[in-house]
């Protein structure tokens, strides 16, 4: 019977599979420090942007990896590039190169600007 | 008159260029915004014109500043363009009085030889000769480096030579062939007749004791020919244009013509002086101490004269702005770049059609892309310090905690009524945006904090931060005076505003980038760190300083990169074994003390500790003892 | 005969590792010199109040450790620094910082560590705010006996930053302390002891808990001590008006920036190979690993063992340990030195 019991809610799921990383990849490809964030969240805690707006450096990035990149894109023209999150980021995460070049990836490849 | 088929490929070579020349010259002329033509216009008629002789002459010609670099490139250089220019000179003369004829036509001056084998036997004629072998020496000499320097760059103290393209090495082979060609068709010329003076006469006579020297002669004088003409069709290509445009790019300089930030007919002249003398890759620490090669000034200005796509060379630079000094043609390197950033993604421009090729698109660069919406709509709405003086500490002064401090206690001591923009973190000044590269976004930022300026009633701005200084300085409509915390702290000894002691410790000064070469503050840090302590020189003083190699200018570079070049830095500038290495950015002491082994210490905070320890006896006013400091504590 | 009898080996350092061995080697017959730079033995034993993972109190370990090294064939020196080692022929001349040349038939280096200078954080504001302290000087605090602000306060908030100095390329540490974790879960249940209704914040990038028992008392801290841990690193730190300061983090579970007020901070110092150690792997050719510490021989089978003959590691000077794993390591080596003593005699 339709619509009985249990079933995944879809919008609950990463779905990885079938999610697009190809911006994830452009970027990583291009700078290979991207891949190497620990998810400490020095970036979002310094940044000026994020104290005033729900924008989180450490969020866009881990959820261009898993493709989701429609929350991401939404946020993405936020970022002042002051360079504050380079300075704290204890893996030398070159963010203000990976932020350049999520916005060129999605011009690009999703022919739409950020 | 006298001719000789063989003339006919230089003749060519000569028309085309001389016609291309005035072409172009139009082409950029009428590209010329309308000021820049009227300060073209008045320049050509006043001082500027005189000027612009001198500076021919000494740059173009003896090529002076690139003497001042490097003895050898030089000689190189002086003994290719100054000997040139001193046969056609010599030459023309000389056909003019001992030809047959006067008012020649210009192939008969360079020719002169083959239309007049017998000239130079006796008397003047044979000292006129001797000049021209001289001549024809000197630049033979400076051949010979060249060839040398192109496959043993350190021969000549070059570190790095420049890459080149095919084009570019045909019109090299035409240039280097034109010397020789003239030397082996004179000496044979000269062997079948006897005459010649000491260099074509002697190598004539002993190549004519073996050899038939006129039927050799001839096609010796084809391929003199042949290689004059060809390189006059191929310079329009190659790098050797910056011959004739250096001319035109003096004059448009002397009459006080500036890059901006928009591309034009100045930005292209420039593109196109580029000697690829290759000085900038040797002034470059990307290259000495990062090794990136291929990301240098003269490798932009190569890539925009061939319509390339420059992006990821214009962003890989630190912007230090070293090179804009180091450069022997004055090109501004820095502001061309900055307009090679602004680009926007269009692809390079056309590549195919030697019409296009020889007169390209009349910009190199995209012109800055227009978008709608504001980026930065969700700036909040700030509560506005009322103050005299307004204090920014900048984002990167919140990371060193220190110098914030140092300045509040500065701040306090001096008695004035300040305030803070940004006291728990505050909205980006808009420099790492333009850095960047976006313009219209930085110009959002930077209203927002014009607004907050101008609401506070303030008269006096101070920030730590150079990148924040330059920025407020330069791109910000403010009716408030803008000083760096080194003017300020320097203002506030001279009014005797505070009370320093003397600190007996050894401190040289780093002069970060965009305070120094950028924006021209060089000697307040400098006065302020004498007032306070052992000053020591370093070697990279002033206009020579190093970058720290944490410069937001550059977005490509790894923190590897970064501490590499900041570990060469602080090596050079430790040499004199400080116990402070002093500098006055809040980002080149971030990135020096991650590798330094000496305190590294922002000029605030060394004043804040002048400021804490017991003040001098009373009655020795501040000035006085200022003067006195200034000039005793010099190592 | 004993191979090992008679040998003569000089130990360099007097902290765990160096005490454990010279204990050890002597006791297998060799005749020990014991180094130690400072004017007493012990090393960083000596500064610790209460260890993990058993809140057991340091001096007795101390004890333990200095009677291990009381025994007829070892001679202590203290306030002696080692120079450069030299090979000559099978000898190794260990050179002093008092010009002695001491010939030995094997070196066992025990150099330690040095706690990470927290200064070098400048945004963490140690030496900028008063009440921002280190891990080291909490313990001198806990000995003492009170916990206090610098305006003799007594603390109320009190938050824990980790790894500071530790995985942190940005100071060229790359690598992980592996101790800060579980000192910081122990120092936070201490000030619970002491300031019975403190609020404590642990601030941590992971919980490294992988020792013995550190698990266990990671969730003895949050059941009966109430510890909260917060997942994101500090970015920065400032103070106020009435000198609380102010930490910037973000807490990355909740996907929030986060601000809190606190009255103390104590920043979880790592560890970094001493600079004798440095100091000696440059003047003796001693090889040394991306993380500045020695590299031995074999991360599998050799740990103990250098590149050079008849020079020996034990501890800290090889990477992070804790004191367990440190003693464990001093007495390998005596393993590795009389193989060696057997090698060259046969």
């Amino acid at each position: 019977m339709e619509g009985f019991g249990f079933s995944v809610l879809k919008e609950r799921h990463i779905n990885y599979d079938a999610n697009d990383k190809s911006i994830a990849e452009y970027i990583a490809e291009r700078e290979p420090s991207f891949r190497t964030c620990i998810e400490c969240g020095c970036c979002s805690a310094t940044c000026t942007t994020g104290a005033f707006t729900n924008f989180s450096l450490r969020e866009l990035q881990i959820l261009l990896k898993r493709g989701e990149n429609e929350i991401a894109r939404e946020q993405i023209s936020k970022c002042m590039l002051c360079g504050k999150c380079i300075l704290v980021c204890p893996r030398g995460v070159n963010t203000r190169n990976v932020i350049l070049l999520a916005r060129e990836a999605f011009r690009k490849l999703m022919k739409n600007e950020v | 008159m006298k001719f000789d088929p063989f003339v006919i490929p230089f003749n060519i070579g000569l028309f085309f260029i001389l016609i291309y020349a005035v072409v172009r010259s139009i082409i950029w002329f009428r590209a010329l915004s309308r000021p820049d033509k009227l300060r073209l216009q008045r320049g050509f008629f006043g001082r500027p014109f005189g000027q612009s002789l001198k500076e021919i002459f000494l740059e173009s010609l003896i090529h002076r500043k690139i003497f001042k670099t490097n003895f050898l490139l030089g000689y190189m250089h002086m003994s290719l363009a100054f000997g040139w220019f001193l046969l056609i000179l010599f030459g023309t003369i000389e056909a003019d009085i001992f030809g047959d004829s006067h008012l020649n036509p210009p192939y008969k001056a360079i020719f002169f030889k083959y239309f007049n084998p017998v000239h130079g036997m006796t008397g003047i004629e044979a000292a006129y000769s001797f000049l021209m072998d001289l001549i024809l020496a000197f630049i033979l000499s400076g051949l010979l480096l060249a060839v040398i320097k192109r496959f043993y760059s350190r021969v000549v103290g070059m570190r790095k030579t420049t890459k080149l393209k095919t084009l570019d090495r045909i019109a090299l082979t035409s240039l280097w062939m034109i010397f020789p060609s003239r030397l082996l068709a004179e000496s044979f010329t000269s062997g079948a007749y006897g005459s010649g003076s000491f260099l074509t006469g002697s190598l004539g006579s002993s190549l004519a004791s073996f050899l038939p020297a006129i039927e050799m002669a001839y096609p010796f004088w084809w391929l003199y020919s042949i290689s004059l003409g060809t390189f006059f069709i191929l310079l329009p290509l190659t790098r050797y244009m910056h011959i004739p445009t250096e001319l035109f790019l003096i004059f448009a300089r002397n009459s006080g013509i500036r890059t901006g930030d928009q591309p034009g007919a100045f930005m292209e002249m420039q593109i196109y002086s580029c000697s690829s003398c290759g000085i900038c890759i040797d002034a470059c620490q990307l290259n000495f101490s990062a090794g990136i090669t291929n990301i240098q000034s003269a490798y932009l200005m190569k890539g925009l004269r061939n319509a390339e796509d420059v992006r990821d060379i214009a962003s890989n630079c630190l912007m230090c702005g070293r090179c804009d000094i180091k450069c022997p043609v004055g090109i501004e390197l820095t502001p061309v770049r900055m307009i090679a950033r602004r680009s926007g993604d269009s692809e390079a421009g056309s590549k195919n059609g030697i019409w296009k090729k020889y007169f390209p698109e009349r910009h190199p660069v995209a012109p800055e892309k227009q978008s709608h919406e504001p980026a930065y709509g969700w700036l909040p709405e700030a509560k506005v310090p009322k103050a005299d003086v307004l204090y920014y500490a900048g984002c990167m002064t919140h990371l060193t905690p220190a110098v914030k401090n140092a300045m509040v206690k500065i701040l306090d001591a001096s008695g004035v009524n300040y305030d803070f923009i940004d006291r728990d973190g505050g909205v980006c000044c808009g420099r790492p945006l333009m850095l960047a590269g976006q313009d219209r976004e930085a110009r959002e930022l930077i209203n927002y904090n014009s607004q907050l300026i101008w609401k506070s009633g303030a008269t006096t701005l101070v920030t730590s931060c150079p990148i924040c200084y330059k920025v407020f300085r330069e791109s910000y409509y403010l009716n408030v005076e803008v000083l760096h915390h080194t003017q300020f702290i320097r203002r506030l000894i001279l009014k005797g505003s505070i009370r320093l002691s003397f600190l007996r410790k050894k401190v040289s000064y780093h002069t970060p980038s965009e305070l120094g070469r950028r924006s021209g503050i060089y000697d307040d840090p400098k006065l302020v760190l004498m007032h306070v302590a052992r000053f020591q020189k370093t070697g990279f003083d002033d206009e020579n300083s190093l970058c720290c190699g944490g410069s937001l200018g550059n977005t490509r570079i790894s923190h590897d990169q970064k501490n590499k070049i900041a570990l060469d830095a602080v090596h050079e500038l430790t040499k004199a074994d400080p116990d402070i290495l002093a500098t006055a950015c809040p980002l080149c002491k971030k990135t020096f003390a991650g590798v330094s082994d000496t305190p590294v210490a922002d000029i605030a905070e060394i004043v804040a500790e002048a400021l804490s320890l017991p003040v001098p006896p009373a009655g020795r006013k501040g000035k006085k003892i200022l003067k006195h400091r200034e000039t005793a504590n010099i190592d | 005969m004993h191979k090992a009898d008679k040998k003569r080996v000089v130990v360099i350092g007097g902290g765990a590792a160096g005490l454990e061995a010279a204990g050890q080697l002597a006791r297998a017959g060799c005749i020990v010199t014991l180094l130690e730079k400072e004017s007493e033995t012990g090393g960083h034993v000596k500064n610790w109040y209460h260890l993990f993972p058993d809140i057991r109190n340091s001096d007795e370990v101390l004890k333990y450790l200095v009677r291990q090294a009381d025994h007829g064939n070892i001679t202590v020196r203290t306030g002696v620094t080692a120079g450069s080692l030299e090979k000559n022929g099978k000898s190794v001349i260990v050179k002093t910082s008092r010009g002695e040349r001491i010939i030995s038939d094997a070196v066992v280096l025990a150099t330690g560590f040095d706690l990470f200078d927290s200064r070098r954080k400048e945004e963490y504001g140690y030496d900028i705010y008063h009440n921002v302290i280190s891990s080291a000087d909490l313990e001198v605090m806990f000995r003492e006996g009170s916990v206090k602000r610098h305006d003799g306060e007594i603390p109320q908030r009190i938050g824990f930053v980790h790894c500071v100095g530790s995985r942190d390329s940005k100071v060229n540490n790359l690598y992980c302390s592996k101790l800060c974790c579980v000192t910081a879960v122990k120092q936070a249940m201490e000030i619970k002891k002491h300031i019975e209704n403190a609020r404590v914040y642990c601030f941590y990038m992971d919980m490294r808990m992988g020792g013995a028992l550190y698990e266990e008392l990671y969730k003895e801290s949050q059941e009966s001590y109430g510890i909260v841990y917060i997942r994101g690193k500090v970015s920065e730190v400032s103070d106020n008006i009435d000198s609380r300061l102010i930490v910037k983090v973000e807490d990355t579970l909740a996907g929030r920036p986060l601000r809190m007020e606190l009255d103390m901070l104590v920043l979880m110092a790592g560890m970094e190979m001493s600079e004798s150690g440095m100091r000696l792997a440059e003047s003796s050719d001693l090889q040394t690993a991306e993380n500045r510490f020695f590299a031995p021989a074999d991360h599998h089978f050799g740990s103990n063992r250098s590149n050079m003959d008849g020079v020996f590691y034990a501890g800290t000077c090889t990477a992070p340990m804790n004191i367990t794993d440190t003693i464990s390591h001093a007495r390998a080596v005596v393993a590795d030195v009389t193989d060696y003593f057997r090698n060259i005699n046969a």
